[in-house]
């Protein structure tokens, strides 16, 4: 099915099961504990052992030797693999450093061996007993003393240039310029890394299985068919449950291509986990930032300048954080700047984590607009309102498809209770705590990805729906059941829904934000297609007839739908595929996150006492699941606030609080009750669904509401996060 | 993790004779900071002694009005004891402040006390630390160090000690029991248990090698306000940045002693009698010669604007009752 | 504590330059000295343990080092507690044992001879689900699913802990009983974490089992 003229009405907005709240399809497995995640598959394939990754000491350099002669000769040990026996390997695009190290070393916990053992005990131990001489080479670890040789990215489509910044903002009446920092993050998912892998020999070719934790399965078959340079028609990867992935899981990891070699070499299925420690060093993260904000504006608060630049760093042929990029598109102003800068830096991998680029970019922008706002003595969210676009300012012609922040703005204002906000701050104590609020926008472009999905009509009416897309914890199981049900006619409880397995149709997969409205509208081509094929075997005229309450019906003829499967199942297979919509509109999402904390007038603590987003977003297919997607990201956005941070070790290169001890998320006394609002809209040139991406917008902004909040309420401006106390006590009045 | 025995003991004195016979051997309670530094190889026991059926896990009152705290009861029921929680409210609210309910439930007195740093780079076996591997070096000077000590500290070590419950029991001038493998019994004030890491950090306590604590005495209670402010960036779950536990008496004499700045619970004596002249003029001896890095040295103005809340806080309590 | 070091001499001298550059290092620093384990070449030291899981009897015969968690998870294939960390420090493997919510993780099979061990599996199933479960699935106290399991089964402990007058670091007074308010519940379930962030929801699901008020 091709989209490429606005929806109008269809199946879809009968609404009778889309847009409901419904409990979660997978929730008694999930809450009983019976939904299988990648390293419990333990009846898929027998005879399983167990691999224990050893990981690179060292950030960078060579491999000099590597003894393995006690490891292999320890008790319960099958195979050790090491660059060395690993055969040939090549690298997938996707991924910036090999995934097993050595001779040279790209970063810390670079995986370097695996060691399969009989048991998980016995291979962890013997791992231990690997010893690996080293020569360290020098490396470069710090950001900011890489800064200035850090190249500009004029190529990205992030480098924009649009009337006369300088100029412009060199005239303004009123301006800022201002730095901020954002810290290097980590995803940790609470499921490290997993994966099963087992070789078989099907007709002749030997073909590999995966049981893994991933968020794009073709993505996971395209880069291992690559990196061991064998067909992909030989791989399958099988990802039912994923215990989170926020990005981490956008591509196979060490854990994935070690099994499979491991597997290969001791001749019998192998899994293997990441350790907590190891994933941190040894995967992905979110790099850190060095922003510089410059805002121009009339006295009166029109924006007439608005320039953002961001340096970031990772490995060589490594890319940047694009933290700039909402700032083309968020406000008003004639003369606009944005650039990225990347600087080389022999850390660990950089790349996606949860709205990559507008998390931490408006982790600064938003704090920009909130000093400014004060500058002029005019209320954060009326500054805002004022400098709103409904076009895309850098090509005027080009509207939004929809854009509803000022509404988010003003609901949520009015539900939060901002007029009792004291734009003075400090004004409000409530016994030994300071409090104050905060606003921040929200902003997240939603994106139109092809996907793909077959429906299946049983004998028993029931409809069994097959894609390759995934369920990090996004709800895909039910909306994708919610889509199916509405568009045959028939109860949510007469769906299965069957994910996460390469055998299966392709779909959009989970990232981006993408995941559900594309696999929802692949779910209702695919739907649409067996509504033809019943219709057809059922003699009905396919675009007149009416599937409804497990019938269809025409005139007054209705015949049950698990008729036209009498002869044996009816299957349809069909994508969505999406025209220049996306071209001739802006389509993103929208939000405004409001904040209450206090911080301790001693201390200088921050603790949270109230969350508001509102958000507009298109249909929302669950309120339920999308309610949860918004307020974990807020959850994650004020870790990112308050704790978040990588510490970078600059002599030897590595994160050094890699647990999660020492890496510190929000915990449960951390979060207050959460409020979400989300406007009622459809945006008809976005999808069938006439729904947008939800699961990231709720991460965009959410930190610089807090970071306004602090100020608010102490008087405090911190520009780097993440917001301790350290950063807020030497600011504070005497006790 | 190596391959160790594992053995139960059936009293404190064979469990102690046990240990001492085997280098290598180590006792083994709640397990929670061991099995996790074992699974690191940062601890490598070859024998495990089993002390969990020792008994060691009452609560009694001695003739001198105090409590004899056993060596393996549970921080949960220590915390939710009664007589602690009416007459040592501070190690009760220390206790609280530490962990999370599912660690309190299996940690033990005993083991608490011998909780090994959180330094980070004593717990990755790939860096230097002189605690780990004496002689090695330490990263942690020149490194990471937000968390680590201002006071106390050495050339060869700043790791701070974890515990919340030390901190109290410091305060209270606990005494720790022990049985060596002679079956000698011993008592060591706590002042004299945690060491300071000097050129040894590897040395971290007064223990010889098979020596058990069987419990810690706690004397007769002392009154006043018992207040322990724990101060971290996440609300629960998580190190102290810094901690103070005091006990305010009416008259503005008291106790204080700090966690989160030191490689043992921080108590000088001489500060104590400083508490009545307010927070400046304690801290000033409390941390007199602090050597903080450029990372930590925040805590030195938190640790006296969080003793000014605790003061006041004090005196508060005093009015209210 | 293995002391016998030969930790390379060049890294002390790259440390004390405040620069770690082109430096020879071995590593592990103790694999170098150390003879093989004292076990090697014989079977690893086994025990054999026998303890009640979910109401039924199991023996096992096990690798010393094998801890609960893994016990449950690998041999028994009980595979509702996770393993998030493996160190304490996330809650994922938290299960009942003789009544008490544990980390699982951080304690070891052999350790655990004769008790009785309640895993999510035994509080319910799917066609059965314990109240908690089902008020997990009612308010969404869940996303990715991985934390689930030990966040319920510290959710059944944590109401059972007030119910008994155990105090927490939130509750106002030591001497009175804690009270069933959120700001408890909140405090108690700080050892697990989520990092699907489904802490508000999770929240409404325990006060709705425990009548717990805001």
């Amino acid at each position: 099915m091709k989209f490429d003229t606005p929806a109008t009405t269809n199946p879809i907005d009968r609404l009778h099961v889309v847009g409901k709240p419904l409990d979660r399809i997978d929730g008694p497995l999930k809450t009983s504990g019976r939904a299988p995640y990648a390293y419990e598959h333990h009846d898929v394939v027998a005879g399983q052992a167990y691999g224990f990754i050893l990981g690179a000491g060292i950030a960078k350099g060579r491999i000099l030797s590597m003894k393995l002669d006690t490891a292999s000769a320890a008790p319960g040990v099958i195979a050790i693999v090491t660059h060395e026996n690993a055969g040939k390997l090549g690298k997938s695009a996707n991924h910036t450093a090999p995934l097993l190290g050595g001779p040279a070393i790209a970063h810390y916990d670079q995986a370097i061996a695996l060691v399969v053992a009989e048991s998980f005990e016995q291979a962890r131990a013997a791992a231990r007993l690997i010893r690996v001489d080293y020569q360290r080479s020098e490396g470069r670890y710090d950001l900011a003393a890489e800064k200035p040789a850090a190249r500009e990215q004029t190529k990205s489509s992030s480098a924009t240039a649009v009337g006369d910044f300088e100029g412009a903002f060199a005239a303004a009446p009123v301006t800022l310029d201002q730095s901020y920092s954002t810290p290097d993050q980590s995803h940790v998912m609470m499921e490290p890394h997993a994966t099963i892998a087992a070789w078989s020999k099907e007709g002749g070719a030997d073909t590999l299985t995966l049981w893994t934790s991933n968020q794009m399965i073709a993505w996971a078959v395209e880069d291992m068919a690559a990196t061991l340079k064998i067909p992909p028609e030989t791989i399958r990867v099988v990802s039912p449950y994923i215990g989170g992935g926020f990005g981490s899981k956008l591509w196979i990891r060490s854990d994935a291509l070690l099994a499979a070699l491991g597997a290969r070499i001791a001749g019998r299925p192998v899994k293997v986990a990441l350790t907590r420690p190891q994933s941190i060093n040894n995967t992905t993260h979110r790099p850190a930032t060095m922003q510089r904000i410059r805002i121009g504006t009339t006295k009166e608060g029109r924006i007439t300048a608005i320039g953002h630049e961001s340096w970031s760093g990772d490995l060589p042929g490594g890319g940047p954080e694009t933290a700039v990029d909402q700032t083309r598109l968020l406000y008003a102003g004639e003369n606009r700047l944005t650039a990225l800068r990347l600087a080389v830096l022999d850390l660990p991998e950089g790349n996606a984590m949860r709205a990559p680029g507008e998390a931490p970019g408006l982790m600064a922008l938003e704090v920009a607009m909130d000093e400014l706002a004060e500058k002029l003595g005019i209320d954060p969210i009326d500054f805002r309102i004022l400098n709103d676009t409904q076009v895309d300012p850098a090509k005027p012609e080009r509207p939004y498809s929809q854009r509803k922040l000022n509404e988010c703005l003003r609901i949520g204002a009015e539900q939060f209770g901002w007029s009792r906000r004291q734009a003075k701050p400090g004004s409000v104590r409530d016994g030994r705590w300071l409090v104050g609020m905060g606003v921040a926008a929200a902003f997240r472009n939603s994106i139109a990805r092809k996907s793909g999905a077959r429906v299946v009509l049983g004998k028993d009416g029931r409809i069994t729906v097959l894609t390759d897309m995934t369920d990090i914890g996004t709800g895909s199981y039910t909306i994708i059941a919610q889509t199916a049900a509405e568009t045959m006619g028939v109860p949510i409880d007469w769906i299965d829904v069957k994910l996460g397995d390469s055998s299966f149709p392709v779909s959009a997969g989970s990232g981006g934000q993408w995941g559900a409205h594309n696999s929802t509208s692949g779910v209702y081509a695919a739907c649409m297609a067996l509504r033809e094929a019943v219709a057809q075997k059922l003699g009905f005229n396919s675009s007149e007839a009416e599937f409804d309450g497990g019938k269809v019906r025409l005139g007054n003829r209705s015949v049950s739908l698990a008729d036209a499967a009498a002869d044996g199942p009816l299957s349809a297979e069909d994508f969505i595929e999406y025209g220049d919509m996306d071209k001739t509109y802006q389509q993103s999402t929208f939000g405004a996150h409001f904040v209450e904390v206090a911080v301790d007038s001693a201390t200088g603590e921050v603790r949270l006492r109230r969350m508001l987003a509102v958000a507009a977003a298109g249909r929302i297919l669950n309120p339920k699941t999308a309610r949860s997607q918004m307020i974990g990201a807020m959850t994650m956005g004020a870790g990112a606030a308050l704790m978040e941070e990588l510490a970078v070790d600059r002599r030897f290169g590595f994160f050094v609080n890699h647990d999660l001890a020492g890496y510190e998320v929000p915990v449960h006394a951390d979060i207050p009750h959460q409020e979400v609002i989300f406007l009622d809209e459809v945006d008809p040139t976005a999808s069938p669904m006439k729904a947008k991406g939800v699961g990231e917008l709720g991460i965009c902004g959410v930190a610089a509401a807090v970071a306004n909040a602090v100020y608010n309420a102490c008087g405090v401006r911190v520009r780097d996060y993440p917001i301790t106390l350290d950063k807020i006590i030497g600011k504070l009045p005497v006790v | 993790m190596r391959a160790f025995d594992y053995a139960r003991a059936t009293s404190p004195a064979e469990a102690a004779a046990l240990v001492a016979a085997r280098p290598g051997a180590r006792f083994i309670a709640g397990g929670t900071n061991l099995l996790d530094l074992m699974k690191l190889e940062i601890e490598t026991p070859e024998q495990l002694i089993d002390i969990n059926g020792l008994g060691l896990d009452r609560i009694e009152e001695t003739p001198e009005g105090g409590l004899r705290i056993g060596a393996l009861v549970r921080n949960t029921d220590l915390a939710a004891d009664k007589r602690v929680r009416r007459d040592y409210g501070l190690l009760s609210r220390a206790l609280l402040a530490g962990a999370s309910g599912q660690l309190r439930n299996k940690a033990t007195t005993a083991g608490n006390l011998l909780q090994r740093t959180r330094c980070a780079y004593f717990y990755d076996t790939n860096q230097p630390c002189n605690k780990r591997r004496p002689g090695s070096g330490c990263a942690a000077i020149g490194g990471v160090s937000r968390q680590l000590a201002v006071i106390g500290g050495s050339e060869a070590c700043i790791a701070t000690h974890p515990s919340d419950m030390a901190v109290a029991m410091r305060a209270l001038d606990a005494v720790v029991e022990t049985v060596k493998p002679d079956g000698a019994a011993r008592a060591i004030p706590i002042a004299e248990f945690h060491a300071l890491p000097g050129a040894t950090p590897e040395v971290e306590h007064r223990l010889e090698r098979g020596e058990l604590i069987t419990g810690v005495l706690l004397p007769k209670p002392l009154g006043g306000i018992h207040i322990y402010r724990k101060v971290r960036d996440r609300a629960s779950y998580a190190f102290a940045l810094i901690s103070i536990g005091a006990v305010v008496q009416k008259d503005g004499t008291g106790r204080v002693a700090l966690g989160g700045v030191a490689p043992r619970p921080w108590r000088i004596e001489a500060a104590d009698a400083a508490l009545q002249h307010g927070s400046r003029a304690t801290v000033d001896i409390l941390l007199a010669g602090a050597k903080p890095t450029s990372e930590n040295a925040f805590k030195l103005p938190l640790v006296e604007r969080t003793l000014g809340w605790v003061l006041q806080e004090a005196t508060a309590g005093e009015r209210r009752g | 504590m293995d002391r016998s070091g030969d930790y390379d001499l060049s890294r002390r001298g790259v440390l004390a330059s405040g620069a770690a550059s082109v430096a020879v290092v071995s590593l592990p620093a103790s694999a170098a000295t150390r003879a093989a384990p004292a076990t090697q070449g014989k079977p690893p030291v086994h025990s054999t343990v026998a303890f009640t899981v979910n109401g039924e009897r199991r023996s096992l015969e096990l690798d010393n080092r094998t801890t609960l968690l893994d016990a449950l998870r690998e041999h028994l294939k009980l595979t509702g507690a996770k393993k998030g960390c493996d160190h304490g420090q996330c809650g994922a493997c938290t299960v009942i044992v003789e009544g008490r919510r544990i980390n699982s993780c951080l304690t070891l099979a052999v350790m655990h001879e004769g008790d009785a061990i309640t895993t999510i599996e035994g509080l319910g199933s799917p066609q059965d689900l314990h109240p908690m479960q089902a008020a997990f699935v009612k308010h969404d106290g869940y996303q990715c699913g991985y934390c689930t399991p030990g966040q319920i089964c510290s959710a059944v402990a944590v109401l059972d802990e007030i119910k008994a007058g155990i105090p927490s670091h939130v509750s106002p007074s030591l001497t009175a009983k804690p009270k069933l308010v959120v700001e408890e519940v909140r405090e108690r379930m700080s050892g697990n974490i989520c990092r699907c962030g489904a802490y508000s929801n999770i929240i409404e699901a325990i006060s709705e089992v425990g009548g717990v008020t805001a």
